[in-house]
């Protein structure tokens, strides 16, 4: 054989070795991909078992937080009226008047009243006395009870002239029971038989 | 002879060299697949541990029924006692 076929069959050999070499490693790599993918779909495959209900679950929540909203708002205006309970909705959260009412949208057309025009003097004193209340963040002089200073000087208002002094000498209470200056006498006819009236003749 | 010397040549110059040059190519790309691939099969196993709390929402869906039957028990009494506007 010539040496020029025999430098051939080395170089056809050197080719298919170099394609073993990379086709064995190119087929390792590839079942590594699919041993990867099968974990990866086993994964999706969950997700997709866990979010199936949620959007049913989340849309069912949201009809029963729609339905309680309805109620409340329209229970409100029933009571207090479109404009009162804007208004007091606007004290609770500065700023929702815009918004208005989810199903009454002429709400969004009204101006919402301060809160101090609309209710009495009275209801914003009880509302000042809950701390952080909001409807307090309408009142001039800001949130009393976030203020210490400003809660502790309106305890004081009470008393204008100074505490009172206890009194010097008390009535000490009664004394009650066998040790009680005062006993009375266990009247002689309880649990004795009763008298027999006399009969008549 | 000489073209099968020439035949000889541009095999071992030529097609050697670009057999190993694709193949070679191929094997880095299927090897570049595989952490990516890794990668996404972590993310998706980390996203289906974080889906384990949707089965609280069936939880939440009933006491929400319950916060709102509260709810609209407490309205029909205040619309009872309260005058309406």
């Amino acid at each position: 054989m010539p040496a020029a076929g025999i430098v051939m069959i080395i170089a056809v050999v050197l080719i298919v070795l170099a394609l073993v070499y990379f086709l064995v490693a190119t087929i390792l790599a590839l079942r590594d991909i699919t041993s990867a993918l099968d974990d990866a779909i086993t994964a999706v495959t969950e997700i997709v078992e866990k979010s199936a209900p949620v959007n049913d679950v989340v849309t069912s929540i949201n009809e029963q937080l729609d339905a309680g909203v309805e109620l409340l708002e329209g229970l409100l205006v029933k009571k207090a009226g479109l404009v009162d309970a804007l208004g007091l909705v606007d004290g609770l959260y500065v700023g929702s008047a815009s918004a208005g009412f989810r199903h009454l949208p002429e709400s969004t057309e009204l101006a919402a009243p301060r809160i101090g025009e609309v209710y009495t003097k009275g209801t914003l004193t009880l509302a000042r006395l809950g701390r952080e209340a909001p409807i307090a963040l309408a009142s001039p002089a800001g949130p009393a009870l976030r203020n210490v200073v400003y809660a502790s000087s309106s305890a004081r208002k009470l008393y204008p002239g100074g505490r009172p002094p206890a009194a010097e000498r008390l009535p000490r209470s009664p004394v009650i029971g066998t040790g009680a200056p005062v006993q009375y006498e266990q009247r002689d006819d309880i649990g004795a038989p009763r008298k027999r009236l006399p009969s008549r003749t | 002879m000489i073209l099968w010397w020439i035949g000889d040549i541009v095999l071992l110059v030529v097609v050697l060299p670009l057999v190993a040059a694709l193949l070679y190519g191929v094997l880095a790309a299927a090897r570049s697949i595989v952490p990516s691939v890794r990668q996404i099969a972590g993310t998706a196993a980390v996203a289906s541990k974080d889906l384990d709390a949707t089965a609280l929402l069936l939880t939440t869906q009933d006491q929400v029924a319950q916060t709102v039957a509260g709810v609209a028990n407490y309205g029909g009494s205040l619309d009872v006692i309260l005058d309406d506007a």
